[in-house]
């Protein structure tokens, strides 16, 4: 890997980074099972994720779709109470690993929530965030570089660019999303978690998220929750369907919405409960 | 007494009308052909008011205030010899004058025939005019008492709605109670105002705001000639700010950090002993921390600097070790710490409190980001909870500045303008104290200058609680 | 945009670089935490624990029981007050330990000054009662005077150089004499407990004082309570909102945070000068203290009615009640425990405030148990202010004794509130 070519150095584009080869799966989870307390969330959860490609996650609320993207960034950490069992690999390590530090695998794993929470500081500070405390970019034209690629990458660079100073709250709804999206993207991870991303957005904004999620596919890894199957056939490849706390059964979009396996799959997708 | 014994008879007579009116609707209620609007619980309660609430107003305004009015009405009348007396000794004139009246023992001071003369008449006017003044309140409060019993009593007909009558009434003692409050803010300023006027009167308000030299004693001795430098208040404002300038050294980083941890870092056991423990701290009395300052803290200061002074006297640093070998146990250090310590939970508490308030997604945001708990802490969740953080800050300088008996125990009466920490000096409420308890004469300046201190506390505390209050209202909306 | 691939190996090695001296920084960080939770805590400890090494021995008392003949010939029968039963006493306990008096009667004196003058005064009302007894011995017993029971609770010691202690090596002799003969003994300290202030710390006790703030705090609980609670349900249930009541509350929540001993000018300026209340009574102290807790009883009681759901309220109103029947047969009811809680905390809270009470003139020194609202008084914290003031020894002994009494009562009212909430505590 050669840093000197391009500033910023931690956004070189590399055609051998990325060890993984297309087709097989970058996340890996085997017998996942979550429990809150004493409640049981999550029941052995086997379930592969590709690279380059979008994953949508899709079931009835309360199904452990939410839970379970948690565990792949172990966000379950922060739960007081929240236990995680079984082996999620990424890219053959696994997550659970206490060696491993979840800084590192958070700086590796970007997420997006389901309300867009863009800290109280200006749009640059916020895309600047994870930059800065990995100290990815020091100085601040490498900053102002990672900044504008990412913000570019977003598709937000035009209607930010020339108020880069103002708070970011000040954005609208799908907007503030698009920017969170920027400040995940901005330190390159591998995989980028989406939950929910836009149940809080209006349609149009929410046609600009998906399209965003489409261009983004080319690069990631993504994984993304979502209550709406018509979002998951429009902008996944595979798809996973959950309830009460199980995986019902995954495999291509297309597939899960025309030919499902299971009835329970079927009811879902055709409206019967949810 | 006599006051206690009408309102007596009041209530015992208030209590027949509320049976009779009810027993009037109850009959009401049963011949009439459609149902009456009020029940006979309402109509009893509305004739009851109107009996008992304007005779016992007149009983209890004529109670609290006859005597001021009294008071008034006979000094008018002193012969011309005793109004010719200095303030004081014609209070003390008064004061005999209508403990005679009472039939109570009078000062011993001694009168000169004709004075005596005037005395035993005064008193003779004072017990008239008391009989007279009873005779008219009790009369009063008869004629109101049965004038609201006829009213109430003729309002018992189906149609009238007693229970908004009566609701009316309650509305009316609600809004009298919480006019309570209010007034007591009037009473405050308008006292500090008032004895603060006077005050300024013999000592000009930028002499005392900003004169440099406090010693209120020597004021009292040179005979009412007050010198303008003795009432300088700056030594005092400088004290003040010293001891809290110390208390707020430990106190903001300690209960910061405690907060923090609380909120933060602290799983659910370990928040439910420790806040309890806190609120423990924040509750014990000052006094009691006015005694461990004065008594643990201070000598164990004093004997800590002493050994160090005796370890430096001799060497390189022997000024500063001489010294250190005579400081002294009242320290401004001692109370600012103590002082500081109280004010931990209090800053924590506050801060918590703020802390919960900034959204968990932003805390979710920054973790997912792969920052660690005290990068999310520094980067996020402090900016944004730093006006309501500044709010606490500024409430807790407010109670330090306002805090009267760790400094009153711990910390000293020289005033002298200073930031050395080791030095003794001395705040306004410590002065205050000092000048207000004992005997006091409330014409001297001395006294009154009490009030003026008081007046320039309250003012800069209420500025510090309007700002603070202010931001954490502007906080809070802004995450609710 | 081009095809790009994440950089990940190189974002793991520039994260892991740093990673150490961030996970350091977070380990520093939790431990500034822990350090201010122990500074708080450790103070708390230390506090509570030096009050009660210093207050402990205050509730042991060493009293001494002997017999005094009343010698008939020092005993003037028709006027038996002025007799010196100390030095009587002093002397026969002198005898009895086979010490010699020297010509200047100063051995008595100094033994003298180990007794208490309850001795005295005890002999002088049994022999007014009963003249009879002057010829005859009486058993007697007291405690003796606070430097002799410090010596034997240790905290003057032989050791230290008899310029700096109050007793001489003498009178310590004499002390360890009266000891070894079995007239000293020590038991529980009822003295402290069942007499008010005295000059003689052996003498004095607390129950002035408890009685005082007892006095004192019901009258504020009887005035802040019910107008408290009153002006917060009209605040809360009926006020319009608009610029009076706005003002109103930012009035209140102002009020809370002046110092206290701006009450206490405003009940010298308003209660004592002008309205001629009875300077130094629980009266005034009360009067002052209801002012100070009222806008905290508001705070607390507004924000208990504001728990109440919404839902209540529309359902009585619903049923065709007026809106004062549904405040007060509903949601007051309801909001009680909250309301009540508040209440003990500020009470609480008021028992133990000092400065504004030093301003009406309760600092003076009251020997009796108040047996009226406006009978001079003090009150427990004031004592405690008064006694630290003291420059005898013993005082300071008797000071931190003092606020242990005084603590037990916060602590039983917290608790008390504690309980309550427990109770009564409801989740909507």
């Amino acid at each position: 890997m050669t840093d000197a070519q391009v500033s910023p150095p931690a956004l070189t584009p590399s055609a051998a980074a990325g060890a993984s080869s297309d087709g097989a799966p970058r996340i890996s989870a085997s017998g996942v099972r979550v429990f809150y307390g004493e409640k049981q969330a999550l029941f052995d959860i086997d379930l592969d994720v590709p690279d380059r490609a979008v994953t949508a996650l899709i079931g009835p609320s309360g199904c452990g779709k939410s839970t379970f993207l948690r565990c792949i960034n172990r966000m379950n950490d922060t739960i007081p109470g929240a236990r995680v069992e079984g082996r999620i690999l990424l890219d053959g390590e696994d997550v659970n690993d206490r060696s491993l530090d979840p800084v590192l695998l958070r700086a590796r794993v970007g997420m997006v929530f389901q309300k867009p929470n863009p800290f109280p500081k200006s749009i640059f500070e916020n895309v600047a965030y994870g930059p800065r405390i990995h100290g990815i970019a020091t100085s601040r034209p490498e900053l102002e570089g990672v900044v504008e690629q990412a913000l570019k990458r977003a598709g937000l660079w035009k209607e930010v660019s020339d108020r880069l100073d103002q708070p970011g709250t000040g954005l609208s709804g799908g907007q503030q999303q698009r920017l969170v999206i920027a400040r995940a993207i901005a330190i390159n991870p591998e995989v980028i978690l989406m939950d929910e991303p836009c149940s809080a957005l209006d349609p149009i904004a929410t046609a600009r998220i998906e399209e965003l999620i489409d261009e983004l596919r080319a690069q990631y890894c993504i994984v993304i929750v979502t209550h709406s199957m018509a979002q998951a056939a429009r902008v996944s490849q595979r798809t996973a369907f959950f309830h009460m706390g199980r995986l019902v059964e995954a495999g291509p979009t297309g597939d899960i919405f025309t030919r499902p396996g299971d009835s329970r799959t079927q009811d879902y997708i055709t409206g019967r409960f949810g | 007494m006599l006051t206690f014994i009408a309102l007596l008879v009041l209530v015992a007579f208030s209590g027949a009308v509320y049976a009779l009116a009810r027993r009037r609707a109850g009959a009401l209620a049963l011949a009439a052909a459609s149902p009456i609007n009020s029940r006979p619980v309402h109509h009893g309660a509305y004739a009851a008011v109107w009996t008992a609430v304007p005779a016992a107003l007149v009983l209890l305004f004529t109670g609290l205030l006859g005597d001021r009015v009294e008071e008034t009405l006979v000094s008018a009348r002193l012969p011309e010899a005793v109004r010719a007396m200095e303030a004081a000794e014609r209070q003390v004139f008064l004061d005999d004058a209508i403990s005679l009246a009472r039939g109570k023992a009078r000062s011993e001071t001694p009168y000169p025939a004709d004075l005596q003369v005037a005395l035993d008449q005064a008193a003779g006017e004072v017990r008239a005019l008391e009989s007279r003044m009873r005779a008219f309140s009790l009369a009063a409060a008869a004629v109101l008492a049965l004038a609201g019993a006829a009213w109430g009593l003729s309002r018992v007909r189906a149609p009238f709605r007693a229970r908004e009558g009566v609701e009316r009434w309650l509305q009316a003692l609600l809004l009298a109670c919480s006019v309570t409050a209010v007034f007591t803010t009037v009473g405050i300023v308008a006292s500090l105002v008032w004895e603060s006027w006077r005050f300024f009167q013999s000592v000009p308000p930028q002499a005392f705001l900003f004169g440099l030299e406090w010693d209120p004693q020597s004021a009292m001795y040179a005979d009412q000639v007050v010198s303008e430098g003795a009432f300088g208040a700056i030594p005092l404002f400088a004290g003040t700010f010293l001891i809290m300038l110390i208390a707020m050294l430990v106190a903001a980083p300690v209960g910061l950090f405690a907060a923090i941890y609380l909120s933060e870092y602290a799983s659910a056991r370990t928040r439910a002993i420790v806040k309890p423990l806190l609120e423990v701290l924040a509750g014990v009395p000052t006094v009691v921390y006015g005694f461990f300052a004065a008594l643990t803290v201070g000598p164990l200061f004093r004997a800590g600097f002493n050994a160090i002074g005796a370890q430096l006297v001799g060497g390189p640093l022997n000024e500063l070790g001489l010294y250190l070998g005579e400081v002294q146990n009242q320290m401004a250090l001692v109370a600012g710490a103590v002082m500081g310590v109280m004010l931990i939970p209090f800053v924590s508490s506050l801060s918590d409190d703020i802390i919960n308030a900034v959204p968990q997604s932003l805390r979710d945001g920054s973790l997912a980001m792969g920052a660690t708990r005290s990068e999310t802490v520094k980067k996020v969740v402090l900016p944004a909870a730093l006006p309501g953080v500044m709010a606490a800050m500024l409430l807790a300088v407010s109670r330090a500045v306002g805090e009267t008996m760790i400094v009153t125990m711990a910390a000293g009466l020289q005033a002298k303008t200073t930031l050395n920490p080791l030095e003794t000096v001395t705040t306004v409420t410590v002065q205050i104290v000092t000048l207000l308890t004992g005997d006091q004469e409330f014409d001297s300046p001395r006294t009154l200058s009490a009030f003026g201190l008081g007046l320039t506390l309250f003012a800069v505390t209420l500025m510090l609680n309007v700002v603070a209050l202010r931001i954490v209202q502007k906080y809070r909306e802004q995450y609710d | 945009m081009t095809e790009l691939r994440p950089a990940s190996d190189d974002l793991r090695a520039v994260v892991a670089r740093r990673l150490k001296a961030r996970n350091a920084a977070e380990r520093r960080f939790r431990l500034y935490g822990r350090i201010a939770i122990a500074v708080a805590l450790g103070f708390l400890v230390l506090l509570l624990g030096r009050i009660i090494q210093q207050g402990w021995s205050t509730f042991i008392d060493y009293r001494l029981t002997t017999q005094v003949y009343l010698d008939p010939a020092r005993i003037d029968a028709a006027d038996p007050a002025g007799a010196n039963y100390d030095l009587l006493i002093a002397e026969q306990l002198l005898k009895r330990i086979g010490v010699a008096d020297d010509e200047f009667g100063s051995r008595s004196d100094a033994m003298k000054d180990l007794l208490s003058g309850d001795l005295g005064f005890q002999v002088l009302d049994r022999v007014k009662a009963d003249p009879g007894l002057i010829g005859k011995s009486l058993t007697l017993s007291a405690p003796l005077k606070a430097d002799a029971g410090l010596y034997f609770k240790g905290q003057i010691q032989r050791s230290a150089p008899e310029e700096e202690r109050p007793l001489t090596d003498q009178q310590l002799d004499w002390l360890d004499r009266l000891n070894a003969d079995g007239l000293v003994k020590s038991g529980f300290n009822t003295t402290f407990l069942t007499r008010s202030d005295s000059t003689e710390p052996e003498q004095a006790g607390v129950l002035g004082a408890v009685v005082g703030s007892a006095l004192m705090l019901i009258l504020t609980a009887a005035l802040a309570i019910p107008i408290g609670v009153l002006a917060a349900t009209y605040l809360e249930e009926f006020a319009p909102k608009n610029r009076w009541t706005d003002l109103v509350e930012v009035n209140i929540n102002n009020l809370a945070a002046v110092p206290s001993i701006v009450y206490g000018l405003l009940g010298l300026a308003v209660f004592i000068n002008w309205m001629n209340v009875p300077r130094s009574s629980p009266l005034v102290g009360g009067l002052v203290l209801a002012l100070m807790s009222l806008p905290t009883v508001i705070i607390a009681t507004r924000s208990a009615l504001k728990a109440v759901p919404p839902s209540i309220r529309e359902a009585a109103l619903a049923l065709g009640a007026s809106r004062t029947q549904t405040v007060f047969h509903h949601v007051l009811p309801l909001a009680l425990p909250g309301v009540m809680t508040g209440a003990i905390l500020s009470l609480a809270h008021a028992l133990g405030e000092t400065a504004p009470l030093l301003m009406v003139g309760m600092v003076s020194f009251v020997p009796g148990v108040p047996d009226a609202l406006t009978s001079a008084s003090t009150v427990l914290p004031v004592q405690i202010f008064i006694w630290e003031n003291a420059s005898e020894r013993a005082f300071h002994e008797r000071t931190a004794a003092a606020i242990m009494v005084l603590l037990a009562f916060m602590i039983l009212m917290n608790l008390a509130a504690v309980l309550l909430r427990r109770r009564f505590e409801r989740r909507w």
